[in-house]
């Protein structure tokens, strides 16, 4: 098997305007004869819903939650990149282009990421025109700040919830196209498998979360916009309901999953409390700005922290790196608290915890300057752990944040499967192996306003009058298999909740496949998952029925895609030894302990193929640098 | 700690509800209120039991599906909180704590704490966005916004769309909510072309609904867990008058 990115060729610099070009187009009139499924309307499938509706497609669109201002996107708190240069402070369409390759630790396709930095300057001229209040200067113009160990100040901003203020714009846009009727919203609805007929993609199975009926969706072309799988860890800074089912199931079918195993933590989270905690909160990574980072340098030393004398104390960031101190990129930040913690110097109750201290910056600057820069986090954080920041150091360890990986796309953003398209978080395509601070947003309004909307043309156009319906024996057999699922899931009537499983799964996941990673991890999580797994189907406990709202047999479905998902992730991070970007083997370092890459053996992605009896398999797809020299990262 | 729960069951939109008792023992203060249920949930379902179904989804604050009334207070006891953000420690041993959904005509109860609130994302549709294409927008520092202008903007565009404000409301009436947006988008310039239009539109969208009227109690204000200020509904009342008594949006 090959898989085609489908690069156009040229220079970087004109590859997508060419390609527009030579993109086939939908002429208006015959556009609303197309009917176009779009799966998810968080940033990437709600602004990528308005915008086909406003070219004149017909849009069917889905989400769970109850309506699609709810989306997961809503939780985003730092901040869109754009390579505006309105500071003009040297950026550029090829800074950012650059930057987010080498911050991708070169594990990205350059063509892609070059448009990303291309239409980013869009993404703020629409969001501002639909009137999302940006933060301003005195002056009217637009304010930007420098975010993620970036040089430049390209970081666009709504204090610290600019995914709400961004969602809420492409959510009007998306309401708009309801009202004038082109786009038909179907809420409370979850997508269960996708339908294919002659290979390609004509339509999906859902489940209403309210009556339970399952029902059939037919269209010329499919687009997931789902959002990514942190939530196999349990643990994570997702929201709840946050799931990896519309694009597994796609997989199953035959849609390649690429590099499932670049998953990013973030290191600045309230640590766990207690084994019933659901979710983690992020804590911004401005933050470390002006806190710093400690641990007591004797083992198991638990005297509150104001009596830990100054001698007694390890900024461990700022002894070992110390041109970047506390401001180390994610990846770095993450293991190194880890690595103090394994050693027993944690702090807290579980030991899993560092200090994030503000003492010195509080008697440097006042208490009242901290206060406005960081006031609503500490609000945040006293709310949450009833500790006041300004008197004793924040507790913070790493959770895990975004995943990189996703379904396989080439250069039109289309998944192996013809007409199934992936955009937003659940496509792999530009952040490599690492994502840098305030590039998912970018990355999702992107793919939503700019990218899709042209190169699904092209496939629709080639499609005309290709008509189905739902009555089609491919719509038939999926949706009799989902019952069957469905049902099965609701008969084992076992001992075990849905949650203690996927608690279980997501510790595992945790101490094999999380910040760090080894072979004889990797295979042990290889045996124990599908053991966990075989537990589950024949051990689990769903009660109620199929029929009207229940909220553990949602859960159980997603649990059940998570077991194979996780096991493919192991897969991928047992193929991949070398180490890069957020996925670190620790066969793989340097001598003083940093990620080693290593380029010649490892220059491509890993796209996955399902394979229903055995090992999944593998194909890879080269990856090319033409414009951006490969550097091992230091940070020392 | 040890509580004892009062907690409204409703099978289906159309069956009876009632208030039932669980016990939730061995509590701990560090745990957040939905996670609260969630232990008395997964206890039920050990039991055999259908557990609470409840709406949420971020436990951030900020997609503002979470909705529970908590003591009769929209969002529970502490200011400026979404329940989601509320922890146990603001509960004490024997503490007896009544749990019930949103009781609003407009927000009609699907299943236990689970409420139906289109009737927000319908009164978005009439009008609550700025009418431009993707694609044919200037650039966006061609259009300057004041700084007092934006930063009030914002404080009106922060609203969650939880609903507490109807909630809360003797009337039931979705003023805060509406303003909120109207006030929104007609701070910025870039939503002037539509303003008299978009309220004459949402407010009348929103008397379609089962909202009640303002009779200026002002418990919305006192339980929104973003602050929205009901300065804003006197701002939307303004601009409707104003909307009303020109020509143009006739
Ligand atoms: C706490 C936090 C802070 C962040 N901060 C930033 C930041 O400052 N800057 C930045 O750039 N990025 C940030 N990110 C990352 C960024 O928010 C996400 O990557 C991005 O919003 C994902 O958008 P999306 O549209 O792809 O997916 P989502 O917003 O997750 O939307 C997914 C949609 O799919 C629907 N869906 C999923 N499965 C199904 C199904 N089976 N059937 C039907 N519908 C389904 C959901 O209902 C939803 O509508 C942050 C992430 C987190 C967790
Ligand atoms: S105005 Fe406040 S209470 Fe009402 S929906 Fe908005 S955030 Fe919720
Ligand atoms: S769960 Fe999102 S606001 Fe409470």
């Amino acid at each position: 098997m090959r898989l085609n990115a489908k690069v156009p060729s040229g220079p970087i610099e004109q590859k997508w305007d060419r390609h527009r070009f030579d993109l086939k187009l939908v002429n208006p009139a015959n556009k609303r004869k197309f009917n176009i499924i779009m799966v998810g309307t968080g940033l990437a499938g709600g602004s990528a819903a308005a915008t086909l509706a406003e070219l004149g497609y017909n849009v069917k669109a889905f989400c769970f939650q109850d309506s699609p201002r709810r989306a997961h996107s809503i939780a985003a708190q730092g901040g869109i990149n754009a390579a505006k240069n309105y500071q003009n402070d040297g950026d550029s369409v090829f800074r950012l282009f650059y930057d987010t390759v080498k911050g991708g630790d070169y594990r990205s396709r350059e063509a892609n990421v070059h448009r990303l930095a291309q239409v980013s300057v869009n993404i703020i001229d629409q969001c501002a025109a639909q009137g999302v209040p940006f933060a301003r200067e005195y002056g009217g113009t637009l304010d930007n700040r420098s975010f993620g160990g970036a040089q430049v100040s390209r970081t666009f901003y709504s204090r610290g919830q600019t995914g709400q203020q961004l969602l809420l714009g492409a959510y009007q846009a998306l309401e708009r196209q309801i009202a004038a009727g082109k786009v038909t919203m179907y809420p409370r609805t979850e997508m269960l498998d996708v339908v294919l007929v002659d290979g390609r993609a004509r339509g999906i199975v859902t489940r209403d979360l309210v009556t339970g009926e399952i029902s059939s969706h037919a269209a010329d072309a499919v687009v997931l916009a789902t959002g990514g799988y942190s939530n196999v860890f349990f643990l994570s800074t997702n929201a709840m309901n946050c799931n990896a089912t519309a694009i597994w199931r796609a997989h199953r079918r035959g849609a390649h999953f690429a590099n499932p195993c670049f998953t990013q933590i973030h290191p600045t989270c309230i640590p766990v409390s207690g084994d019933y905690q659901s979710k983690l909160t992020l804590m911004s990574e401005s933050l470390r700005n002006d806190g710093r980072i400690w641990v007591p340098k004797e083992k198991g030393d638990k005297r509150p922290a104001n009596q830990i004398p100054e001698a007694e104390r390890d900024y461990y960031l700022e002894r070992k790196y110390p041109s970047f101190g506390n401001l180390v990129p994610r990846d770095v930040a993450s293991r190194n608290a880890k690595d103090v913690c394994d050693e027993g110097r944690g702090v807290g109750p579980t030991g899993l915890g560092v200090y994030l201290d503000f003492s010195e910056a509080i008697g440097r600057l006042g208490k009242k300057a901290i206060s406005e820069r960081y006031g609503n986090l500490f609000e945040m954080y006293e709310k949450i752990t009833g500790e006041d920041p300004y008197e004793v150091p924040m507790r913070i360890y790493p959770a895990l944040h975004y995943t990189m990986g996703g379904l396989w796309v080439d250069y039109n953003l289309m998944t192996s499967i013809d007409g199934l398209y992936a955009i937003g978080e659940a496509n792999f395509s530009d952040h490599g192996a690492n994502r840098l601070g305030a590039s998912a947003l970018m990355q999702g309004l992107a793919d939503g306003y700019f990218v899709l909307p042209y190169t699904i043309g092209d496939y629709l156009s080639q499609h005309m009058g290709e008509k189905i319906t739902t009555d089609h024996e491919a719509f038939v057999a999926t949706e009799a298999a989902v019952k069957e699922r469905t049902e099965k899931l609701l008969a084992t009537n076992g001992t075990r909740t849905v949650d203690s499983f996927h608690r279980e799964l997501g510790k595992l996941m945790w101490d094999h496949c999380g910040m760090a990673r080894n072979e004889a991890g990797l295979k042990s999580a290889l045996e124990k998952i599908p053991a966990l797994e075989e537990e589950f189907w024949r051990d689990v406990k769903v009660v109620g029925s199929s029929d009207g709202v229940n909220q553990s047999l949602e859960k159980a479905g997603r649990v059940a895609d998570f077991f194979e998902l996780a096991r493919l992730m192991c897969y991928d991070a047992l193929e991949r030894s070398e180490s890069c970007g957020g996925h670190f083997r620790e066969e793989s370092q340097t001598p003083e302990g940093e990620a080693l890459r290593k380029d010649d053996e490892f220059s491509y992605v890993s796209a996955w193929g399902y394979n229903q009896d055995g090992e999944p398999q593998l194909t890879k797809e080269d990856l090319e640098f033409e414009y951006v020299k490969l550097t091992q990262r230091s940070y020392k | 700690m040890d509580l004892t729960l009062k907690v409204w069951r409703q099978a289906g939109p159309d069956a009876e509800g009632r208030m039932q008792s669980y016990e939730a023992p061995g509590v701990s203060p560090e745990m957040s209120f939905l996670e609260m249920l969630d232990v008395v949930n997964e206890r039920l379902e050990i039991n055999g039991e259908e557990p609470i179904v409840f709406d949420h989804d971020c436990r951030e604050g900020i997609c503002g599906a979470c909705s529970l009334m908590i003591d009769g207070v929209a969002h529970g006891p502490q200011a400026a909180t979404t329940a989601c953000q509320l922890h146990m420690r603001h509960f004490k041993d024997g503490d007896e704590v009544t749990i019930e959904p949103w009781r609003s005509a407009a927000f009609p109860v699907l299943k236990d704490l689970m409420v139906d609130r289109s009737a927000f994302d319908r009164i978005i549709q009439a009008g609550g966005y700025i009418s431009i294409n993707t694609g044919s927008a200037p650039d966006a520092n061609e259009v300057l916004v004041p700084k007092v202008d934006a930063d009030q903007a914002f404080e009106a565009a922060a609203c969650i769309g939880c609903g507490a404000c109807v909630a809360q409301c003797p009337n039931g009436a979705a003023q805060l909510f509406t303003s909120a947006k109207i006030s929104h988008l007609g701070l910025v310039p870039q939503g002037q072309p539509e303003r008299e239009l978009r309220v004459i539109s949402m407010v009348a969208q929103m008397e379609d609904e089962a909202f009640g009227s303002c009779t200026n109690h002002r418990e919305c204000e006192a339980v929104c867990p973003k602050e929205i200020s009901i300065d804003f509904i006197a701002r939307m009342n303004r601009d409707y008058l104003k909307a009303r008594t020109t020509s143009r949006s006739k």
